[in-house]
């Protein structure tokens, strides 16, 4: 555009800077994002809170590497199970962190992995039962190293 | 070159439930770090894993960006039979690596 003001092109030489300053950054989800990745996975279904346990650290040192048990309080049989675990964060670029499918042979609704944290965040697990219900169970975690931000 | 280590107890009796611990060994590149010169470091994650009992799938998971690198993954099954465990990770770029442990049920 030939005819931008002087105010333009500062505005725009600004917003230039900021994103170059904070491009690592900038690319972090939302709770609303976090809610509607939820909404895609429940779809309509209430989700209550219960049945499932979240064992995570409350306070992390290192982002890079986070331990994560989900376990859901089931007695896995062909007429009741666990028929998915998802889990979800807040505020890593993207709100999806795992989502498994089991069946009645699992025995024990229980998985564990490791994950990154890019933030001081809430996270939260949800379990799909056989009977078409939704439960949940969160967890604040409070992180001082955080994963994603490093360059090389 | 991705080395998968599978930990599965030697024997077990039937109907038990014991643990399988995966774990293999992948990069799992993001998407969204920088060089330092500011270009993007492109993705490159495992997306899918899954394990089958004598052919019959047990357990599948979707992995996103926010696993850590090395995988790492435990969850349970009951011992029907003595057979084999397969699994399979495959994800980006073509990555496809698969394993097969025995189990012996007495």
């Amino acid at each position: 555009m030939s005819d931008s003001t002087r105010r333009e092109v500062l505005i725009g030489s600004l917003a230039g800077g900021l994103v170059a300053t904070f491009r690592v950054t900038d690319a972090s989800a939302t709770p609303e994002e976090m809610r509607s990745a939820i909404r895609q996975v429940v779809g309509t279904a209430q989700v209550r809170k219960g049945r499932v346990e979240l064992d995570v650290p409350p306070l992390v040192e290192n982002g890079n590497t986070v331990s994560l048990v989900v376990s859901v309080d089931s007695p896995m049989t062909q007429a009741d199970y666990v028929r998915s675990i998802h889990v979800f964060n807040e505020k890593n670029p993207q709100p999806n962190v795992i989502g498994v499918h089991l069946g009645p042979r699992a025995g024990k609704a229980k998985i564990s992995t490791r994950f990154r944290l890019a933030d001081t965040q809430t996270v939260t697990a949800i379990a799909e039962m056989s009977d078409g219900s939704f439960w949940s169970a969160s967890a604040e975690m409070i992180v001082t190293m955080a994963a994603c931000v490093e360059t090389f | 070159m991705a080395r998968p280590l599978i930990n599965v107890p030697a024997t077990v009796k039937r109907g038990q439930v014991f643990e399988i611990k995966t774990l293999i060994s992948h990069i799992m590149e993001t998407g969204f770090r920088y060089t330092t010169t500011g270009q993007r470091i492109p993705r490159d994650i495992i997306t899918f894993f899954s394990c089958s009992y004598n052919g019959e799938e047990i357990f599948r998971a979707d992995l996103y960006p926010a696993i850590s690198a090395n995988p790492f993954l435990t969850f349970f099954t009951t011992a029907t039979e003595s057979g084999t465990l397969e699994f399979k990770w495959t994800g980006d770029n073509g990555f496809s690596e698969t394993a097969t442990a025995p189990v012996t049920v007495e």
